[in-house]
């Protein structure tokens, strides 16, 4: 609690024991703070690391050797890409509507946004099921043309797009708003056409702060399992993301790879963790100048 | 600074931000916005709504009629309820250690508290079970001594703590950062100690914040599924919760009994962000 | 001569707030126009009208004689100077002032060459490689307005472009902007609410308030002729004197003032003086001066503030040079003689005299 003054202590003595009480207190809540920490996310991840590596790198091997693990990773990757694209050019321009256009309903769209943080992952599935599946709204308009969306891919894809759908826009629209329209109404005076105007001066002036959703929207997307698990029908080999590998391979008690896996994604997810934090203190720093 | 063509006076509507000439057309970006949000967001909300309730509270009634319905909402809501208390608890803490203090090691820990928005809830699920499982030496010790984690609702609480850390942190940080630390000097220039000080000065001013990222915590909470799914074994009525059991019954093909139970977690969560976002009116997130 | 700018009817409204209404007049070629007037007055709005960033309500505006009113601003090419430069952050100084000519895909060699022109010409010939954050708000204003000037556009439309900068580097702005001019002869039309700098700088003044015209002309005769009470308490400081109109002129207490033929008798009266044209002397000078007594007297260098009481109790203050001063005390009785006063109806809104004799 702050750094130096003593309670008008009259004796060095007193003004002394204050100051080392307080430098004892400040000692004891970094060290509870520290603790906390250490015990409740750094010791899981020692124990994923032990468990995996436990039966030897032969396992990791082995993992990586089989083709539905492989399979797992490919699919993930494509939903994480497709969906890290889509939110990113759509919540880009639906930030630039939130924030620079006005028409009625808009603070209505603004709640939207943040409706997705809110919702369970299991209720995410389940609006996919009750839109697409047996008895859904639109299973009758796909099933007619032959598309199939619950248990295959492209519900695997929506469930996802949802879920990360806020990061980009939550984070890009305050930048957009600080900026100001300044430099764009600059950039038209000077004979800039709209896009141009976007591409040359919105777009570098809000990177932080899209880099940083992006990078949240990628975390997200790649380790979602509540709602695929629902739509994809786990089916290996074709609908099988590595998230739902780990959820396989844990039920069906071959541990091993599980573990491998699971310490594959916690390792990706940790460089994740490193841009994420280097694009928010890149954000933040230009927001302070 | 934004150039709202605001000369004194009275404040223009904000159309005056509008550029002319950057729009494709009026409709045209507006209209994607809206179709994106109206498409991705609400039309599925409203089908969970609707699908749920449309014959009633009959489809609400026939799934708290399921065997362990009822012990999974109350689950569900106890172990939230009682996570919210210990993260606001700590969030404020490492909030406070973070923003106050200077230790080596300072900046690394800023970004391991973010781990849980990183990492994916599963691994999480799997990473405590690895910890705590009977099959690891920190688990068996615990189980030697009557402490059950996996499958029991301790380590329900424990997998709730790990992914709701970072969000009081988060929404404590800044407001901290602005206080001015000259007035809690005063208060000890006044005769006041360390924890009074705190107590009068800086607690009052981070009060909206933390009930803030209380509400975000438990909004948050209510909902965990893969953490869960992994560590608590989900023995009906003992240890199921509320998603799980969603989930449960739309493996069962009840998804209008699920839509019916999933409505009311909704409901619950989006007041709780929907107040929150109130609450940090002083630099909204809001666009 | 065809103007280079002319605005006819010009109009807008936000909602329900009328912001700008009937605003009419000219630009010369070549020459430097001031849109002066308080915050809220419109001027701003007018000017991004005319650049093109809002779209007027009503009215039109020709551009060397064509009706650009619903052109693009892209394709009005109008150079425009912001009052907080909205210089491209994350462009250098040289990338700032090429942008023009890099939108239009200009050679890379001819852009080269202006911009190193320009560099020159607003004399930051070393700093073309820096960014705006490491210039002064003096130098990022001069990249503004070589950027705008880049183009080489028709016209040049600056909004209160040194109003973020502090008063020493405003003033040798404002000498560099005329120097400039004078170089360059540039049509150039600039909004402020300073009216030394619209004085000092312009060719002509409109003078606008609450959204509409109050007064086109001359730097003199906005000052020396106002028209209405506004422009009379708004350009340079002024007294207010209340009296009633009797044979064509302004009787207050036991005095009157001439200049009031234009009222009928029996009318209220407001007359506008200059601090300057209220003379201060110990004697009678003749039958028109008036008593009045000291109330302070402040030394301002080489002139100083006198703040008078007149017999019928109204307020007055003079600004007289200090070799004038003779024997003028606090608490003495003097004689004042006020000329060049300028009559209106009471009426219109005008400046609180206190709050303009306080800039004296």
């Amino acid at each position: 609690m702050g750094m130096t003054v003593g309670s008008g202590g009259s004796t060095s003595g007193a003004i002394r024991t204050h100051a080392s009480r307080t430098r004892l207190i400040r000692g004891l809540l970094i060290a509870l703070a520290l603790s906390y920490v250490s015990i409740l996310l750094l010791a899981p991840l020692a124990g994923i690391v032990w468990a995996a590596i436990k039966g030897g790198m032969d396992v990791v091997s082995e993992t990586f050797a089989r083709a539905d693990v492989r399979h797992a990773f490919w699919l993930t990757g494509i939903i994480t890409l497709v969906t890290v694209v889509t939110v990113t050019v759509l919540g880009m321009l639906t930030a630039w509507v939130l924030v620079r256009d006005d028409f009625p309903g808009k603070r209505f769209l603004n709640a939207l946004v943040e409706l997705p943080l809110a919702v369970s992952p299991v209720t995410v599935g389940l609006m996919a099921v009750l839109l697409f599946g047996t008895g859904g709204w639109f299973s009758d308009f796909f099933a007619a043309r032959g598309i199939q969306i619950i248990f295959a891919l492209p519900s695997m894809i929506l469930v996802t797009i949802f879920i990360s759908i806020p990061f980009v826009i939550r984070e890009v629209g305050p930048v957009l708003e600080e900026l100001g329209t300044n430099e764009e109404e600059a950039a038209l005076t000077l004979g800039a056409s709209p896009i141009q105007t976007f591409f040359r001066v919105t777009l570098p002036n809000v990177k932080w702060g899209l880099l940083y959703g992006m990078a949240l929207s990628t975390a997200r997307a790649l380790g979602e399992i509540g709602a695929v698990l629902i739509v994809s029908g786990s089916i290996q080999g074709q609908t099988e993301t590595a998230t739902l590998y780990v959820f396989r391979a844990l039920e069906e008690r071959q541990e091993a790879s599980g573990y491998v896996v699971a310490l594959t994604l916690a390792a990706i997810s940790i460089l994740l963790l490193a841009a994420i934090e280097t694009f928010k203190h890149r954000q933040s720093k230009e927001a302070r100048s | 600074m934004s150039s709202q063509v605001i000369e004194g006076g009275a404040a223009l509507p904000p159309w005056t931000a509008r550029l002319r000439g950057l729009h494709l057309g009026r409709w045209g970006l507006r209209g994607v916005a809206i179709l994106y949000l109206g498409i991705a967001i609400l039309l599925p909300i409203v089908a969970v709504l609707l699908k749920g309730y449309a014959d009633g509270f009959d489809k609400l009634r026939l799934a708290l009629a399921t065997p362990g319905a009822i012990e999974a909402i109350r689950l569900t809501l106890v172990t939230s309820a009682i996570c919210t208390v210990i993260n606001a608890f700590f969030g404020t803490l490492l909030a406070y250690v973070m923003v106050r203090y200077r230790f080596p090691g300072r900046n690394l820990l800023s970004a391991i508290v973010d781990l849980p928005f990183a990492i994916p809830t599963l691994v999480t699920g799997v990473m405590l079970v690895a910890l705590y499982g009977p099959a690891s030496p920190v688990g068996g010790w615990l189980k030697e001594h009557g402490i059950d984690v996996v499958f029991a609702p301790l380590g329900i609480l424990i997998s709730l703590l790990f992914v709701t850390l970072p969000f009081v942190i988060r929404t404590v940080q800044p407001v901290l950062s602005e206080l001015d630390i000259a007035e809690e000097e005063a208060a000890f220039s006044l005769g006041a100690g360390g924890w009074t000080a705190f107590r009068k000065v800086v607690l009052p001013a981070l009060r909206p914040s933390i009930a803030a990222g209380a509400l975000l915590v438990f909004a948050r909470a209510i909902g965990e599924f893969g953490a869960v799914v992994i560590v608590a074994g989900n023995l009906t009525g003992k240890t199921l919760t509320a998603p799980v059991f969603i989930f449960q019954l739309a493996n069962q093909f009840r998804p209008e009994e699920a839509a019916a139970v999933a409505a009311i977690l909704f409901v619950i969560s989006f007041s709780l962000v929907l107040l929150t976002d109130r609450l940090l009116r002083r630099k909204p997130r809001k666009i | 001569m065809r103007p280079a700018i002319r605005v006819n009817e010009l109009g807008k409204r936000f909602g329900d707030f009328v912001a700008v209404e009937g605003v009419t007049f000219d630009v010369e070629e070549g020459k430097i126009t001031a849109l002066l007037g308080p915050s809220g007055s419109g001027k701003s709005t007018v000017l991004r009208m005319i650049a093109g960033l809002e779209d007027p309500s009503s009215g039109e505006i020709l551009l060397a004689g064509e009706d650009q009113t619903h052109v693009s601003v892209q394709d009005r090419k109008v150079g425009f100077v912001f009052q907080h430069y909205a210089l491209f952050r994350h462009m250098t100084v040289s990338q700032n002032i090429a942008f023009g000519l890099t939108v239009r895909k200009e050679p890379r060699n001819k852009r080269v060459k202006r911009v190193n022109e320009l560099l020159e010409l607003v004399h930051l010939g070393p700093f073309g490689d820096r960014f705006p954050d490491q210039l002064s708000g003096g130098q990022r204003q001069r990249v503004a307005l070589a950027r705008a000037l880049a183009p080489q556009p028709k016209v040049l439309l600056l909004d209160e472009p040194f109003g973020a900068l502090d008063a020493r580097v405003r003033q040798d702005l404002r000498r560099w902007l005329d120097e400039l001019h004078r170089e360059l002869g540039i049509t150039s039309v600039l909004v402020t609410h300073d009216q030394e700098e619209a004085l000092e700088l312009a060719h002509k003044v409109v003078v606008m308030h609450e959204g509409k015209v109050e007064q086109i002309g001359s730097s003199e005769a906005i000052y020396n002729e106002p028209a209405t009470p506004f422009v009379a308490s708004f350009v340079g400081a002024a007294n207010v004197i209340r009296g009633l109109v009797i044979g064509g002129r302004v009787q207050f207490g036991e005095q009157q003032l001439d200049g009031a033929e234009h009222l009928n008798d029996g009318d209220a009266a407001h007359a506008f003086v200059r601090p300057h044209d209220v003379l201060v002397s110990m004697e009678r000078a003749d039958g028109s001066s008036s008593p009045a007594v000291v109330e302070a007297l402040s030394n301002l260098g080489w002139t100083s503030k006198v703040r008078l009481t007149l017999p019928d109790g109204q307020a007055l203050t003079a600004q007289v040079p200090n070799d004038k001063l003779e024997g003028v005390t606090e608490g003495k009785r003097v004689f004042v003689d006020l000329r060049n006063a300028k009559v209106f109806a009471p009426g219109g809104r005008a400046v609180e005299p206190s709050d303009e004799l306080a800039a004296v």
